[in-house]
């Protein structure tokens, strides 16, 4: 590895007798420490905290955030993620003292605006998705897949039904049947045309009365929208499963078409795909989910309800699969979702897809010159390259051509998904892009193909770190920091 | 590729002891290129009941992770747990010193929906596209 820069740790930059605060003589009575806690609760050694400055320490943290690739610094096209960019405006909003500083635990009495938010959130949120019944519920996308599901199991259990599978295209989501087997499903893998399309005599075969739920993609991974779902949606329910959508591509129909008309009965929403809320990168999400009318009693209570001229929450539901979050959910990614969703309206949604299509269709129809795209001339919000010819003739692979274009500031589209496409490069540029930025990642695209496999292998050349040992770092991630002795 | 193994659609191999009553399982070196880098298999347990068709365990490169569906019908009499931690040597070898396990076998109905190397060379050039 040629770049080998890291930042120091606090630990290492500590030096004995530095620090950032002095403290006032204590002027109020004391008491040993031994006479407060008991000898066993106290150690013996002080913790080695690390010693430093204040400069010292904002030096640390402001160069830490000057290493960061987001999309309020570079494009970032990385397929199936939809990172769009996160308009300042819902910060401001959702940092409102009213919106804010809300305790959980108040009175509903003095909520009644941010449950009236609530309500107003699973009323567009079912108009959305044409399915009336909404929880807001799930701290994220996966987490609203298990929920559903759980509300499918519910469902079958309320009437005598013994379905035990799951089916779900092989060019699905990982999360779906991982949500699935949380859920207590069985899943069962439905094949693929080479088209990209589920095959529908495959889902024949294997349709039955097992069949609980088939979980579907639509727009796919592929960035193409299903042709035969009406179809698909029409021979699930004659075999009396249930219909999911996963959502993760609704920014591609928002405002189009709605799941609930083209025969979903549950379905999950991605707020920071879909409504500008930020990708939570292991921190607080949401991922709402909306059902048909005859699953709405098993969703996650509680819900909010109005009653007269005010909000409640409703928590009298018999059928309800429970609580699967405390609280109410993470409410202030919601009330960035409310702010997007009410800054474009109807029309404004709309017109969100509608160019967010464009984008990816302009973007293909430079890049399929540059790498071929198997599926097609048409796409949706997204499509996928593939450099499995470059491989094989300069041994160039969908890896090194991520790691370069690092090295030309844009960060790397998701690579190697979906699985049924080799050296898959899955690009979504999403609708806040102008053109003069996806023209300069196509031209970046066209170069690097052009480039030395060798220079290629070795990229990225310009980044702090260059190549880390992928097979190490998963084979034996070093996850904690120790002290060397001596 | 060897001529005298059956191979499955999912790219497992099989060799048939000569009385075909055991058979040992592996994965192709279709399949382990593909994957690249390894980082993880999991192997079922001795005793184990495997199904044909049905995913015994699974594997995982810095690529994707990856079902492994059992090519037969039985139960699991030996594990090469060597291989596990050997991960970086299974492309080295992986009709020898890389098999997986051997299945006492439940009965031969399975067999017959595998291919010969033929069929299975075939299959894998198709992929390729």
């Amino acid at each position: 590895m040629k770049n080998t820069l890291s930042t120091q740790l606090l630990f290492e930059l500590s030096k004995p007798g530095c620090r950032a605060v002095q403290l006032p003589e204590c002027d109020v009575p004391t008491k040993p420490l031994d006479e407060l806690l008991p000898k066993q609760s106290i150690s013996e050694t002080t913790p080695p905290l690390p010693e430093l400055s204040e400069p010292e320490v904002v030096r640390h943290f402001t160069n830490l955030s000057t290493r960061n690739f987001s999309v309020d610094t570079h494009f970032y096209p990385l397929g199936s993620c939809t990172m769009k960019y996160n308009p300042k405006r819902n910060e401001r909003l959702a940092s409102l003292p009213g919106m804010a500083d809300l305790h959980p635990y108040q009175p509903e009495s003095t909520l009644q605006g941010m449950l009236a938010l609530l309500h107003q959130c699973q009323h567009n949120l079912a108009e959305i998705a044409g399915l009336p019944a909404v929880s807001l519920q799930p701290a994220a996308g996966a987490h609203g897949e298990m929920a559903a599901l759980l509300v499918a199991a519910a469902y079958f259990r309320d009437r005598d039904e013994r379905r035990t599978n799951v089916l779900i295209p092989d060019a699905a989501h990982g999360t779906n049947p991982a949500s699935a087997a949380m859920a207590g499903f069985k899943t069962v893998a439905v094949k693929s045309t080479p088209e990209g399309f589920v095959d529908v005599d495959d889902l024949a075969a294997k349709l039955d009365d097992r069949t609980a739920v088939f979980m579907i993609t639509n727009p796919n991974t592929l960035g193409l929208f299903e042709p035969q779902i009406e179809r698909i949606a029409k021979m699930v329910h004659d075999a009396g499963g249930l219909v999911y959508l996963d959502g993760a591509n609704m920014n591609a129909i928002l405002g189009v078409a709605r799941p609930g008309d083209f025969g979903a009965d549950l379905m999950h929403f991605n707020p920071h795909k879909t409504f500008s809320s930020p990708h939570g990168g292991g921190g607080p999400g949401a991922g709402p989910i909306a059902v048909a009318e005859h699953l709405g009693p098993y969703l996650p209570t509680p819900v909010v309800v109005k009653d007269g001229e005010g909000y409640r929450l409703d928590y009298d539901r018999p059928k309800s699969i429970g609580r699967v979050r405390s609280f109410f959910g993470n409410v202030g990614v919601l009330v960035r979702m409310y702010c997007y969703l009410r800054s474009h309206g109807p029309e404004g949604l709309r017109r969100i897809a509608e160019d967010a299509v464009l984008n990816a269709n302009y973007l293909l129809h430079r890049v399929k010159d540059i790498l071929p795209v198997p599926h097609g001339e048409r796409c949706m919000h997204e499509f996928v390259a593939s450099s499995s010819a470059l491989k094989s003739e300069r041994g160039v692979t969908t890896m090194d051509i991520a790691k370069r274009l690092l090295d030309y500031g844009f960060h790397a589209p998701t690579v190697y998904f979906p699985l049924v496409v080799r050296e898959a490069m899955m690009i979504e540029p999403t609708e806040t892009e102008s053109r003069a930025a996806l023209d300069a990642f196509a031209d970046a695209l066209g170069r690097i193909v052009e480039e030395s496999p060798e220079l290629l292998h070795e990229a990225p050349h310009e980044t702090p770190i260059s190549r880390p040992d992928e097979v190490q770092a998963a084979r034996k991630p070093v996850l904690r920091w120790r002290k060397e002795e001596g | 590729m060897p001529q005298d193994l059956l191979y499955s659609k999912t790219h497992e191999w099989v060799r048939l002891s000569e009385d075909k009553k055991t058979a040992t399982v592996g994965l192709t070196a279709f399949a382990l290129e593909l994957l690249t880098d390894l980082v993880y298999v999991e192997l079922p347990e001795v005793g184990c009941r495997l199904k044909a068709e049905e995913p015994f365990g699974e594997i995982e490169s810095v690529k994707a992770v990856s079902d492994l569906y059992s090519p037969v019908n039985g139960e699991v009499a030996e594990v090469n747990s060597a291989v596990a931690d050997n991960l970086e040597r299974l492309a080295d070898d992986p009709y020898g010193n890389g098999w997986f396990f051997k299945v006492k076998l439940a009965d031969e109905a399975a067999l017959a929906d595998l291919l010969d190397e033929a069929a299975y060379k075939k299959q894998c050039e198709e992929e390729q596209h």
